[in-house]
C-alpha cells in the first residue's frame, strides 16, 4: 500500500498521538454502539416481519460497522470523527426513547 | 491523518491489518483445511482405508444404528444419527448420555459421545482415536486451551478489523485492476507490494465473501441487541429462534413411562418420498424408548446454496407424521442460509472446494505478504540506523520474529499434527489430545526459535523444516500403512481422497522448498540485504498463479 502516514524523526507530537488513540476509541466502542442503535431500530421498524426485520438488521450490521470505521479516519479531525458518529447515535437513541416513553403514557 | 482520505485509509489499512494479522494467518490456515474436513478424517484414520466404499442400503444403515445405541445407550436423552455419504462413508451414532439422577446435569455437549460404526454389520469401527479435519475446523473459529466463547470473540473481532482492513485496502487503491497485472521481481519493498497486491485482488471476491459471511455465522453472538431489543416482550431469544429456525414440535418433557421405538427405517422412507427422493442425512431420536419419543428426520444437503434443510417430525411411538419443517423458510433466513453456506461451501463439488481451498491459501499469503511487507517498510526507514550500528526497534523486532514464527512455523504445526497421527501409539491415553499437543508444540518451539534469532537464517531452517514434514508425510505413509500413493495412486486403487492428501502435501512441500532455495540463493549473493526474505513472496505467485 501506499506510504503510511509520515512522521517526522521525534514522531508525532503528543496531541497528535492523543487525536489518534481518541479515534481508535470512536472507531471500535463509538462504531459499536452505533451499529447496535441501528440495529435495534432496523429490527423494530423495517417494514416487514419481525424476524424478517431482525435478521435483515443483524446481517446488515457489520457493514454499517464498516461504515462507520471508515468514516473516523476519513473525518479530517478526531473531534469531526467523534461528532459524526454521537449524531446519529443520538438520534436514534431519542428516537428509542421517545418510542418507550410513548408507549409507558399509553399504557 | 491530515493528509487526503488515500492516507488516512492506507494507515487504517496497514494497522488494521498488522494488528491482527498472525491469528488471521491461522483461521485462513485452518478455514482452508476445513474445505477437506471429511477428506482429512479420512486420511487420519487409514483403518477405513481397507474397508468397503460401496454404500451400504439406508434402512440397513439405520437398523443397524439403532441396534447399537439400543445396546450401548438405552437411557439417553437423545440419539443421533449421521447416515454415510458420498464423502464419509462410514455411519455416525452419536448420544447425549441422560442427566445424573444425583449431582450436577453438567452441559449437554459434556455429556455427549460420538462413534463410527460399520454401516454393514453395525459393530463399532476399530479406528484410532483422533479429532481429524474437526480440530483444524474446529481450530479456526474456537481456537484452542480456551472457553469457545473467548475464541469466538477474538476471531470476530480479528475479522471485524479483516473486513475494515479490506475495505480501506480498496478505498487506497488506485488502480486495481492494472496492479492485478503488475508484478517486479527482485525490487525490495516494490515486490512485496507486488505480491501483497496480486495475492489480495485476484480473490478480493473471495477476502470478502468469506470475511464477511464468516461474520454472519456468528452474528447471534457479535450483534444480538436486534433480536434483544425485537423480542424483549416476546419470549426473548429462544421466540425469536424458534420463530426463524423451527425446530418442530419441540423436544417436551419424557414422560417416564417406557414404551417401545417405532421402526425408523419406514420413517426415512416416507421423508425420502416426501422430498422427491432425496435421501435423509440426520436422524434424532428425542427420549428414545419413552411413551413421549420424537424422531425428527433432516434432509441431506443438496445443490442448494443455502445450508437450511427441511426436516420432518414423526411420533415416536406409532410414527405418525407430526410436522414437517422448514419447508419454505423465509426469504431472510434463506439468504442468511445461502451466506452460511457460501462460507461452509458444503454444496460445492470437489473442484468447487480445491478452487475454495486455492482462494483460502491465497488469502493467507496476502496476509502473509502485507505483514512482510510492514517489516521491509519498516527496516527501510530504520536502515540508516541500523547502518550505523544502532538495534532495530522493538516493534519491527517483534514483527519480523512473529512474523516468522506464524508464517513459516504455522506449517511445521500442520505438517507435525499429521505425523504425530501417523507416529504416536495407538493404545496412548488421551490420544486424540495428544495429536493436538503435537500441534501446539511443534508451532510453539519455532514461535520460540524466532523469537530468539529471526534471521535469514532461521528462515531458511523453518521453511526447510516445512518443506521435510510435508514431503515426508507420503513417505511415512508408506511406512505405516497400507493405502499409500504407490497403491492408492500406482496401481490405481485408491481412495482417491487419500492420494489427492498425499499429493497435496507432496506439492506443499515443493512450494516450501522451493522458497527455501531461493533465499539460499539470495543469502549466497553479495550485498543481499539480510531482511525478510523475498522467496516466500516466489512462493506467493507459484501457489495463486
Amino acid at each position: 500500500m501506499p506510504e503510511t502516514t509520515s512522521r517526522s524523526c521525534r514522531g508525532p507530537a503528543l496531541y497528535e498521538r492523543l487525536a489518534v488513540l481518541s479515534r481508535i476509541v470512536a472507531a471500535v466502542a463509538g462504531g459499536y454502539v452505533l451499529t447496535s442503535l441501528c440495529t435495534i431500530v432496523a429490527a423494530r421498524y423495517l417494514p416487514m416481519g419481525r424476524a424478517d426485520a431482525v435478521m435483515t438488521a443483524t446481517m446488515s450490521s457489520f457493514a454499517i460497522f464498516t461504515c462507520a470505521v471508515i468514516w473516523v479516519f476519513a473525518a479530517r479531525s478526531a473531534w469531526r470523527a467523534w461528532a459524526g458518529l454521537a449524531v446519529p447515535a443520538l438520534l436514534l437513541a431519542l428516537l428509542l426513547a421517545l418510542v418507550a416513553w410513548g408507549g409507558s403514557v399509553a399504557a | 491523518m491530515k493528509e487526503g482520505l488515500r492516507q488516512s485509509m492506507a494507515w487504517l489499512h496497514t494497522w488494521s491489518g498488522l494488528l491482527v494479522c498472525w491469528v488471521l494467518l491461522l483461521v485462513f490456515a485452518g478455514g482452508s483445511a476445513s474445505y477437506f474436513k471429511d477428506e482429512i478424517s479420512f486420511w487420519m484414520m487409514p483403518e477405513l482405508h481397507a474397508t468397503e466404499r460401496e454404500p451400504v442400503p439406508q434402512a440397513q444403515a439405520i437398523e443397524r444404528a439403532v441396534g447399537y445405541l439400543q445396546q450401548q445407550a438405552p437411557q439417553a436423552e437423545r440419539w443421533f444419527i449421521t447416515l454415510p455419504t458420498a464423502r464419509s462413508t462410514a455411519l455416525r451414532v452419536g448420544w447425549i448420555g441422560a442427566a445424573p439422577k444425583d449431582g450436577p446435569v453438567g452441559s449437554t455437549r459434556s455429556r455427549f459421545q460420538s462413534e463410527l460404526l460399520d454401516a454393514r454389520t453395525g459393530s463399532k469401527l476399530a479406528v484410532r482415536q483422533t479429532r481429524g479435519g474437526e480440530f483444524l475446523y474446529r481450530l479456526h473459529f474456537d481456537l484452542h486451551y480456551m472457553p469457545v466463547q473467548w475464541a469466538r470473540w477474538i476471531v470476530s473481532l480479528c475479522a471485524l478489523f479483516m473486513l475494515v482492513a479490506i475495505v480501506s485496502g480498496v478505498i487506497t487503491h488506485k488502480r486495481i485492476f492494472k496492479d492485478f497485472f503488475t508484478f517486479r521481481p527482485r525490487k525490495g519493498q516494490r515486490s512485496w507490494l507486488d505480491a501483497h497486491n496480486a495475492t489480495a485482488v485476484l480473490a478480493l471476491p473471495f477476502h470478502l465473501m468469506i470475511t464477511y459471511t464468516g461474520l454472519v455465522t456468528l452474528m447471534f453472538m457479535i450483534m444480538p441487541w436486534g433480536i434483544q431489543s425485537a423480542y424483549r416482550d416476546q419470549g426473548g431469544e429462544s421466540a425469536f429462534f424458534e420463530e426463524v429456525f423451527p425446530s418442530g414440535a419441540g423436544r417436551g418433557k419424557p414422560a417416564g413411562v417406557a414404551a417401545p421405538l417405532v421402526a425408523l427405517a419406514p420413517l426415512a422412507a416416507q421423508a425420502q418420498q416426501h422430498w422427491q427422493g432425496v435421501p435423509p442425512a440426520l436422524v434424532v431420536v428425542n427420549h428414545p424408548g419413552d411413551a413421549k419419543a420424537t424422531v425428527v428426520i433432516r434432509r441431506e444437503k443438496t445443490a442448494t446454496l443455502s445450508y437450511l434443510q427441511p426436516a420432518m417430525v414423526f411420533n415416536g411411538l406409532t410414527g405418525v407424521e407430526q410436522a414437517t419443517v422448514g419447508e419454505q423458510p423465509s426469504p431472510t433466513a434463506v439468504t442468511r442460509g445461502v451466506l452460511y453456506g457460501l462460507h461452509l461451501g458444503h454444496f460445492a463439488d470437489p473442484w468447487l472446494r480445491v478452487l475454495f481451498f486455492l482462494c483460502g491459501l491465497s488469502g493467507y499469503l496476502m496476509v502473509a505478504t502485507g505483514a512482510l511487507l510492514w517489516g521491509v517498510k519498516t527496516r527501510q526507514k530504520q536502515a540508516k540506523a541500523i547502518a550505523q550500528g544502532a538495534r532495530p526497534g522493538f516493534g519491527l523486532r517483534l514483527v519480523e520474529a512473529l512474523n516468522l514464527g506464524v508464517i513459516a512455523g504455522l506449517p511445521i504445526a500442520f505438517a507435525s499434527y499429521f505425523w504425530a497421527n501417523r507416529l504416536l501409539p495407538l493404545d496412548l491415553a488421551q490420544r486424540a489430545q495428544m495429536e493436538i499437543n503435537v500441534f501446539f508444540a511443534a508451532w510453539a518451539l519455532a514461535a520460540v526459535l524466532a523469537q530468539c534469532r529471526p534471521s535469514l537464517g532461521m528462515w531458511r531452517v523453518q521453511l526447510g523444516m516445512g518443506a521435510v514434514l510435508f514431503i515426508g508425510i507420503p513417505v511415512l505413509n508408506i511406512l505405516t500403512t497400507h493405502s499409500h500413493l504407490g497403491v492408492t495412486l500406482l496401481l490405481g486403487r485408491g481412495p482417491w481422497p487419500v492420494a489427492g492428501f498425499d499429493l497435496l502435501m507432496l506439492a506443499l512441500g515443493a512450494a516450501l522448498a522451493l522458497a527455501e532455495r531461493l533465499l539460499a540463493r539470495r543469502q549466497r549473493k553479495p550485498g543481499a540485504r539480510p531482511s525478510a526474505p523475498r522467496a516466500a513472496q516466489a512462493r506467493g505467485i507459484e501457489e495463486t498463479a
